[in-house]
């Protein structure tokens, strides 16, 4: 193992004195001026790409997509207002509505009861009405039960007074039912 | 590339954590010289973290949805991220820089990601490009400061706060650590990419002998995943340390 790590040593001191005289291809000055022409050109490609092209362009495209994300944070924020909008309405809708159905129920109410009232007048006057007509009915019916009942009595003592033979003028007769019946 | 350069090498223990990073001709032999037009891995893998800088930004936005797609929605993450960054840290009027930082922060964070990929060649490991990358960003402070402030960018090194008596003293050391700060971000950079791929590929040398290579690949795997975190931090350390800079060019008051 020794021998070999001297040979490598010593290898590599072979191998570095053989890559150039000092030893680093770094220090090689002959390939400086390839170097620094490729590099040269290499920056100036890159230079001229990056800000006649590509640079411009990814600014276009940042500033692009911050106005389009400011657009719709705007959008949004309006769509928001309307929605708010929407519903103070809706619910004032429905408020409306409301009030508006307390007040029909309450006028309905009132007309009702009106109907009912005049209705209730108007049954109350005919019940009276009839009423009245019924007691005049009856009070007819009365007088002439009443007038009957005389004339059956004048009637009958006529016929009782003929058949016990007595004869009796219709005057006193008269005068006697009305008499009896009175009272 | 390792096996392809010392091929010849057999037996025994071979470490060339450094073969990785060489630079060659992506056509003809390995030892051909590299000229600076010369097609070569660094241009191999710098085109793939073009294609896909391209595929991911030009691509993936191409619908320019408002619902992205998860190709774009990764595009618009890190347009955010980077945005955010440059306007917290170097303020609102660094806006203006925005592409130039973002370019720099994808190439890198591409690149490194690209780097760990297995067979992968990472560009961003090598202190040419990122001394490159680290100059391009004090050039433009530098000159962004002076154009902005005029003379006034010089108060950035003269500490008004301080005694009066201190205040030469504090400004040369101001002054250093001014030019102190290429020389930092881009070994920073550089340095960090370099030695977790070269730990990476010592380890896998450890793995050819048998009794240790249950450590070593587990080893790897968790170097692997470090890696992969500081392929991500150190893109994100060299973007934030941008923006500090740019910061103090366009306000250079203390």
């Amino acid at each position: 193992m020794a021998t070999e790590t001297e040979n490598g040593a010593v290898d590599a001191a072979h191998g570095a004195a053989e890559a150039g005289g000092a030893g680093m291809p770094q220090l090689e000055f002959s390939t400086f001026g390839n170097q620094i022409f490729w590099l040269v050109v290499a920056l100036v490609i890159i230079f001229f790409v990056l800000s006649k092209i590509a640079l411009p362009r990814i600014a276009g495209v940042l500033a692009e997509r911050q106005g389009t994300i400011t657009n719709d944070l705007a959008a949004a924020e309006e769509l928001k207002q309307k929605a708010v909008e929407a519903e103070e309405a809706y619910k004032q809708a429905l408020a409306d509505a409301r009030s508006e159905a307390q007040k029909i129920v309450n006028d309905a109410k009132a007309e009702i009861q009106a109907d009912l009232d005049a209705a209730q007048a108007k049954a109350d006057a005919e019940i009276a009405a009839k009423t009245a007509e019924s007691e005049k009915a009856i009070a007819e019916i009365r007088d002439g039960a009443a007038d009957s009942a005389k004339e059956v009595a004048r009637d009958t003592v006529k016929e009782i007074l003929g058949a016990m033979g007595f004869s009796a003028d219709a005057r006193t007769v008269t005068s006697a039912v009305n008499a009896r019946t009175k009272g | 590339m390792a096996t392809e350069a010392h091929g010849e090498e057999t037996g025994g223990l071979v470490f060339h954590p450094l073969d990785q990073f060489i630079v060659e001709p992506l056509f003809g032999n390995a030892g051909d010289p590299v000229h600076w037009y010369t097609i070569t891995n660094v241009t191999l893998w710098m085109a793939l973290a073009v294609l896909a800088i391209v595929a991911l930004f030009v691509f993936g936005s191409r619908g320019r949805a408002i619902v992205p797609t998860r190709t774009q929605s990764i595009g618009e993450i890190l347009y955010g991220f980077t945005y955010k960054m440059v306007e917290d840290v170097a303020g609102k009027d660094a806006i203006k820089f925005f592409p130039y930082i973002m370019s720099l922060f994808m190439f890198i964070l591409f690149a490194n990601y690209l780097g760990l990929l297995p067979m992968s060649f990472a560009t961003t490991s090598h202190i040419a490009v990122t001394a490159v990358l680290a100059l391009a960003v004090f050039l433009t402070v530098t000159i962004v400061g002076f154009v902005k402030n005029g003379v006034g960018f010089l108060g950035l090194f003269w500490v008004a706060s301080a005694p009066l008596a201190l205040r030469p003293i504090l400004a040369i050391i101001e002054l250093i650590s001014y030019f102190v700060r290429p020389v930092s971000h881009s070994i920073r950079l550089g340095g960090n990419i370099m030695a977790g791929h070269a730990v990476i590929k010592v380890f896998a040398g450890f793995a050819a002998i048998a009794a240790i290579s249950p450590f070593a690949v587990l080893s790897i795997t968790a170097i692997y995943g470090l890696e992969v975190l500081v392929a991500g931090v150190q893109a994100y350390v060299f973007t934030i340390l941008t923006c500090v800079y740019l910061k103090d060019a366009l306000h250079p008051s203390h």
